[in-house]
């Protein structure tokens, strides 16, 4: 298959759809799985990790599921690609750099995919759109049910699943829910939640995970706990923190229409004048401006702008999306050149107005 | 936390720190008590020679085994496990399960599992209990009950066998 095929599409983390959208961007409950019998990815020698990826394959033949993951060979996609799917949440930037036999599948919805040599043998992952924690994990409750029958997982009656790191063993749980929250940063209010949300044993990071910082207001909320609590419980703990980060996201933004209402106006109009008239402009940026727009289309600013037009800017201002649009490499200034122009022509096809 | 030697719940906690170093003991008041760590009820003072002891000699088993014990199955050691901090087999969680436990509860503040298991090992619990009420059967002379228990954990196994074929 071919990636490009996949550019038209959103992707199901940035449907804009599901439960608490307006915050909520998407659920993504992960599972770390090993294969008893073969060392590690860390000290497995290359035939091994070719003995994991043939396994997986073998049991993605034989499993019945419904809907059908496709196996892509990462040795023999292009860095480019790599990083396409990086951008697609499909795949970590760790295993977009992996050395050895490695690749994952996932379904044409993008919905559910499997990283296969990643740290452990095995990563499933199920990404839904908005606030979904108990949807994803039947879904993968069911799909490391399906495999189980074919692969023989590393368990041990105290530890659990078995992982590469400590931190995972157990579950091999990580459950994360990805919010915008411009809004508690406005106010100011949002170191002081993320601090309390630390001390609780759960983990606060930016967008692509591990080492990101946040961009454009973007938080991944997860689970730290792997061992000791059973998936439920760890949902349920999870479910909870959200729900208050939800309500004071929502109450900082009623604050910011009864207290600046011209501020804020003025903010998302800037924020569009921004990205359709700059000659220039990275990446980041893009995304900081994008988070202004979203924001004023939730608090009603704007309103001829779906978020759906904003969460495609999102993705396609990604640099290898953006390069794989334009059809050809290129360097980091010629990417935002590129990248002013194209957001230049599509928001004038827009044509948006302030209410 | 549990007590290191016997699984209890620890309610002594000793903390040294030797060049910078820290190590940590945990214990429960009747191993502290076996040790000679606390007086008596009545006895002698706090034994500090059997403290010290104590102390330095699980320094000792946790160096020394790092050089001897490298795992057998992947050729994972202490010493890199700790650098890396990560493991190299699944093999390694039962090679270096003494190390493990302190830092597990230190990560997770648990050391037991609490959540799904493969079906595998749900079965492999049931084949257990039934292997050990054959051997009661066995001890008891009740050889219909036996003969019975016999056939299904054959059954069983064979199913085991089968499910990764």
């Amino acid at each position: 298959m071919n990636l490009d095929a996949l550019l038209p599409n959103l992707g199901e983390w940035l449907r804009g759809t599901g439960p608490d959208s307006d915050i909520i961007l998407s659920t993504r409950i992960r599972l770390a799985r090993n294969l008893a019998d073969l060392p590690f990815t860390n000290r497995a020698d290359p035939p091994q990790k070719a003995a994991v990826v043939r396994r997986v394959r073998d049991a993605l033949a034989k499993v019945r599921l419904p809907y059908t993951l496709e196996y892509h060979d990462l040795a023999t996609l292009s860095p480019l690609d790599r990083q396409f799917l990086v951008e697609r949440q499909l795949i970590s930037p760790e295993l977009a750099t992996h050395q050895g036999p490695c690749g994952v599948a996932f379904d044409p919805q993008e919905s559910v995919s499997i990283m296969v040599n990643e740290e452990d043998h095995l990563r499933l992952q199920v990404l839904r759109s908005g606030f979904a924690l108990e949807e994803a994990w039947q879904e993968i409750n069911q799909l490391d049910d399906a495999l189980e029958a074919y692969l023989p997982f590393a368990f041990h009656p105290q530890f659990g699943y078995l992982t590469a790191c400590p931190t995972n063993v157990g579950t091999g749980l990580r459950a994360s829910v990805m919010l915008h929250l411009p809004a508690l940063n406005l106010t100011r209010q949002l170191e002081r939640t993320l601090r309390a949300i630390q001390k609780i044993q759960l983990t606060v990071r930016g967008l692509h995970g591990e080492r990101s910082h946040a961009l454009g207001d973007l938080y991944q909320i997860s689970n730290q706990v792997t061992l000791g609590k059973s998936e439920q419980r760890i949902l349920h703990e999870l479910r909870e923190v959200i729900h208050i980060i939800l309500d004071s996201e929502r109450q900082a933004r009623q604050l910011l229409l009864q207290e600046q209402r011209q501020i804020e106006q003025n903010r998302v109009a800037r924020a569009l004048g921004a990205l359709g008239s700059a000659t220039l402009i990275t990446a980041e940026e893009t995304m900081e401006l994008l988070s202004v727009v979203r924001l004023g289309i939730h608090l009603k600013l704007v309103d001829n702008i779906p978020t759906t037009v904003v969460n495609q800017l999102f993705i396609q201002c990604q640099a290898a999306h953006l390069q794989k649009i334009l059809g050809h490499t290129l360097d980091g200034e010629e990417r935002n050149v590129a990248r002013a122009r194209f957001l230049k022509d599509r928001l004038r096809q827009l044509g948006p107005q302030l209410s | 936390m549990k007590c290191q030697f016997c699984h209890n719940p620890a309610t002594i906690h000793l903390t040294d720190i030797i060049q910078g170093h820290k190590r940590e003991m945990h214990l429960c008041d009747r191993c502290a008590r076996e040790r000679k760590l606390l007086p008596a009820p009545g006895g002698a003072p706090l034994n500090l020679k059997a403290l010290l002891q104590l102390l330095l000699q699980a320094v000792r088993n946790k160096e020394g085994g790092a050089e001897g014990a490298a795992c057998p199955h992947c050729g994972q050691s202490y010493e890199r496990l700790k650098v890396e901090g990560r493991l190299g087999c699944a093999a390694d969680y039962v090679q270096f399960q003494t190390m493990l436990e302190p830092l597990l509860e230190r990560i997770h503040r648990a050391t037991q599992h609490r959540g799904k298991r493969p079906r595998w090992a749900q079965r492999h619990n049931e084949l257990q209990q039934l292997r050990q009420q054959l051997q009661q059967a066995v001890a008891t002379e009740d050889y219909e009950l036996a003969a019975r228990l016999r056939d299904r954990i054959r059954q069983m196994e064979r199913d085991v066998e089968g499910t990764w074929r």
